[in-house]
């Protein structure tokens, strides 16, 4: 039969993405072995570089506040049966309503400033994403493809306004002049330091609960309104959405609004909360990893969440082992990001087969007498 | 009922040309057949009945080499053979002839009977061959068929023939069939059988897989019942009745007839004005359509499947846009005004939709998520802004014991449910809507006997109560036992009006096949 093979709930979110993954981390072993070093001194390398102080923590962190943004949004795509590789795109033009906001009002007070960058990054997001969605709800051109194309409309619009525009006078590089002290985010470690709670100061900012808040948000909209369930009609059957009385093209727009809102809003943690400036290509491939993370988070915001932790704790475990460990370089690492991707995301369903079978014959066993 | 026109003795014969023994098959925790054994007489048609999700397709798939038996040997001619792959099977002299058609609607009659069986690089030599080939089969079995002909040119029951042809060139000497008069007229089905008696007394096995037992009691020698993966029975035809098949079939005793008193027509609800229905390529497939219901009857239209009955449905329902013509409920012209299924849901139009998987859930739901399906923006389905997910449980939980869907579990995925159980929520769902007019798609497709029975009664309670009930089903004994008035349609438009009184399946079937009937023009 075609269709993937049944697990039990335990199994389908816990046990199957924790065989995939121990398959990719097994293979980078291989290949670390390979190219002459200690697989387990990388592996521990790693998790102590992702993990081992709260330093590392707080980076791992950092990094994951931006796939959990982008995640959210091919999750929320996703549900809408659409698949959404325009997150880094939206993140680029979103990060650019915020970071106009930060710009031009530094001189207002701090709690006026944030829920204008806030609005700004989604609406920025939401209206880059607004366009490919409204091409495929009326004119059927392919989100994959326009989402794609997107993206690079982003990357030369950004880099146009930079050079010629956003450009700070004076200077060789294309960045925009640092946001004024109360249009950024305090980091995490000043909230912490406020309620008695000393933490290493590192780019953790306050966008973190900005993204746990928006994985909530994501989670009350799609499962409990009666919006998220006209979206997941229409996601995994629109025949049944045009026979309920829905309309399939309306959700499709909706859900790209949303999905580039949630993408838009990388730019509170990367350039308000930790850069203070407009720069060339800030999103860094955040939008792609995000595909990544809503894949291995089936597409949950929990799931998602610690999915963005598990990337996260890659790019940061990742950096400090091809500092420790010079021949496993950066593209080592991105080697095992690949692999890691490889098998929660493209594979995910080769171990799904056995384990189904596995579990049968066991549980069959369990419940003879 | 009891006839059967074209049963003959099987001939005497040594070994059975089909044995199984101890099939057995998992499809992860389920056990799609278990230690199925049996034999099939060489020479004879065999029927294989069951409800959907008794295994007969499973049993087939595996003789066919679609799927491979965990345990079990299967044996043809009694020699043990391994058949990993249709190709295995071909070659063990089994054809298999599926529902639906594995033909390249755009290539001839011959080059689909050559297609996989090319016979070397060149096309020429093997075609020239295959038609040698073919003639001969022809005139030994009587299947004429015009072999330079478009496939999609040809009438159903041809496209059927072409499909018995390409499984005798392959040198079948056992055909299974699945289901085959699905799409025929009953004329057509008739002709198939005698086609299928005609290859029996030619020496070759018909294995018949079905679920409908007058096919069963009209053609074969023999009838082999399985229910829930396993064989349940089997009889001699002759020395069984319809009766006893389906208690078999059901595992306990069945009515398989409708009781309702006539009907009391009262004012008319719903009515249609030359309705025309163009599908995407701008092909009408409802021509010129107009009809009227009435508050307590029960309206039928008939016709062989694809002769628009869909189009019109869903064009009434406001799931398709009508290109002309007027839908009109108790006043209001509900093409003009642009309504949308759920507008016309609001009005007291529910549609129970003709293929439920592709359109009536959401395969991928909870049982109770699909039982708001439409209704889902309820104010009683709503707690502020948010779902009232107490108000969803309670409500199907309610539905679920007031229709007996089995089991009671809101929560549960809907795939989980059986074809029957799954399409009494649906009825459930729109019944419990309390709608003026009910629209209905092949309310029993893929339903076991006993919920059959229970759906039936529930529509004749439906139209005792008031409502105007439009029931659109292939299967004529449906049309024959629900409906008060019969409508038949062919190719687009309603070629006859047939009180339920008047109405003989010889009759329907001759308006089914474009014979235009009395009453209209």
């Amino acid at each position: 039969m075609s269709t993937p093979a049944k697990l039990p709930r335990w199994a389908e979110l816990g046990l199957l993405p924790a065989i995939n993954l121990l398959a990719a981390l097994l293979l980078s072993g291989v290949i670390i072995k390979v190219i002459g070093e200690s697989p387990w001194a990388a592996l521990k390398l790693m998790a102590d570089g992702a993990f081992g102080s709260q330093e590392s923590v707080g980076y791992t962190l950092y990094y994951s506040t931006n796939f959990i943004f982008t995640g959210l949004a091919v999750a929320v795509a996703y549900h809408a049966g659409l698949f959404n590789i325009g997150g880094d795109g939206q993140a680029y033009l979103g990060g650019l309503g915020t970071g106009l906001v930060c710009l031009w009002l530094g001189s207002w007070p701090f709690w006026a400033v944030l829920p204008l960058a806030v609005i700004a990054g989604a609406v920025f997001g939401a209206a880059w994403a607004f366009i490919p969605a409204y091409l495929q709800a009326r004119r059927g051109s392919h989100i994959v493809i326009t989402t794609i194309m997107f993206n690079f409309i982003a990357s030369a619009l950004m880099t146009w306004l930079l050079v010629n525009i956003l450009i700070k006078p004076g200077q060789q590089s294309p960045e925009s002049r640092e946001f004024a002290p109360n249009a950024t985010l305090p980091g995490l470690h000043t909230l912490l330091g406020k309620i008695g709670i000393p933490f290493t100061s590192t780019p953790l900012n306050l966008a973190f609960l900005f993204a746990l808040a928006a994985g909530v948000l994501v989670w009350v909209l799609v499962w409990r309104t009666r919006w998220g369930y006209a979206l997941r009609v229409a996601g995994q059957n629109s025949a049944a959405a045009v026979y309920a009385g829905i309309r399939p093209s309306r959700i499709t727009i909706q859900a790209m609004l949303l999905s580039g809102a949630l993408a838009g809003l990388l730019g509170l943690n990367e350039l308000m909360g930790s850069q203070h400036r407009i720069l060339l290509d800030f999103p860094a491939g955040a939008g792609f990893v995000g595909i990544a993370v809503a894949l291995m988070g089936r597409n949950h915001p929990v799931g998602i969440f610690f999915a963005a932790v598990l990337f996260g704790a890659l790019m940061q475990g990742g950096s400090q082992l091809s500092f420790d460990m010079p021949r496993v370089n950066r593209d080592m690492v991105v080697v095992i990001q690949g692999l890691v991707i490889l098998f929660c995301g493209a594979l995910e369903n080769v171990f799904r087969g056995p384990l189904a079978t596995l579990l049968a014959r066991f549980g069959g066993r369990k419940d003879a007498p | 009922m009891n006839s059967r026109p074209f049963a003959v003795t099987p001939s005497e014969s040594s070994a059975p040309a089909l044995e199984l023994r101890g099939i057995d098959k998992r499809f992860g925790a389920v056990r799609a057949n278990r230690a199925i054994s049996c034999a099939i007489a060489a020479g004879s048609i065999h029927g294989l009945i069951g409800e959907n999700g008794a295994g007969k397709s499973t049993l087939m798939n595996i003789v066919y080499g679609f799927h491979r038996a965990d345990a079990g040997e299967i044996r043809v001619a009694g020699r043990v053979v391994e058949i990993g792959s249709p190709q295995d099977a071909i070659a063990a002299g089994i054809g298999m002839v599926h529902q639906h058609f594995m033909l390249v609607e755009n290539f001839t009659v011959l080059e689909n009977v050559v297609l996989g069986a090319e016979g070397g690089r060149r096309l020429a030599g093997g075609m020239a061959a295959a038609r040698a080939g073919l003639e001969q089969l022809a005139r030994d079995y009587g299947l004429d068929v015009p072999l330079d002909a478009v496939v999609s040119e040809l009438p159903v029951g041809l496209q059927q023939r072409v499909e018995i042809l390409k499984a005798l060139h392959r040198g079948a000497d056992i055909l299974i069939l699945d289901e085959p008069t699905a799409v025929l007229t009953p004329q057509e089905a008739d002709q198939l059988f005698k086609m299928l008696a005609r290859l029996r007394a030619q020496g070759k096995t018909v294995i018949l897989v079905t679920h409908k037992l007058r096919e069963i009691m009209a053609v074969t020698d023999r009838v082999t019942v399985m229910r829930q993966g396993a064989i349940v029975g089997e009889v001699e035809t002759k020395s069984t009745s319809p009766r006893e098949l389906a208690e078999k079939m059901v595992g306990r005793a069945v009515l398989l007839r409708v009781d309702k008193t006539p009907a009391q027509p009262g004012a008319t609800l719903l009515a249609v004005r030359n309705l025309e229905v163009r599908d995407r390529l701008g092909v009408p497939r409802v021509k010129n359509v107009s009809f009227t219901l009435q508050a307590g009857e029960i309206v039928g239209i008939a016709g062989v499947a694809g002769n628009g009955q869909s189009e019109l449905l869903e064009a009434l329902a406001g799931i398709r846009a009508p290109s002309r013509g007027e839908i009109v409920l108790e006043g209001r012209d509900l093409v003009r005004e642009g309504m949308d299924a759920r507008a016309r849901r609001r009005l007291g139009l529910a549609h129970v939709p003709e293929d439920r998987l592709r359109m009536g859930v959401v395969a991928g739901f909870s049982a109770e998520d699909n039982a708001i399906l439409g209704y889902h923006d309820l104010p009683v389905y709503q707690r502020g802004l948010l779902l009232n997910r107490s108000a969803i449980h309670g409500g199907c939980t309610q539905k679920m014991v007031a229709y007996d869907v089995r089991p009671p579990d809101p929560g549960l995925h809907i795939a989980s449910f059986s074809g029957g159980n799954q399409q009494k929520l649906v009825l459930a769902r729109e019944i419990d809507s309390d709608p003026r007019v009910l629209l209905i798609g092949q309310p029993t497709r893929g339903v076991d006997i006993g919920a059959i029975e229970f759906i039936h009664k529930k529509l004749v309670t439906l139209r005792d109560a008031g409502k105007a009930l439009l029931l659109v089903s292939v299967e004529l004994d449906e049309i024959l036992g629900l409906a008060d008035r019969i409508l038949v349609m062919n190719s687009g438009e309603i070629v006859g009006e047939v009180a339920r009184a008047d109405a003989t399946e010889e009759k329907l079937g001759l308006m089914m096949a474009g014979v235009k009937g009395e009453g209209r023009t």
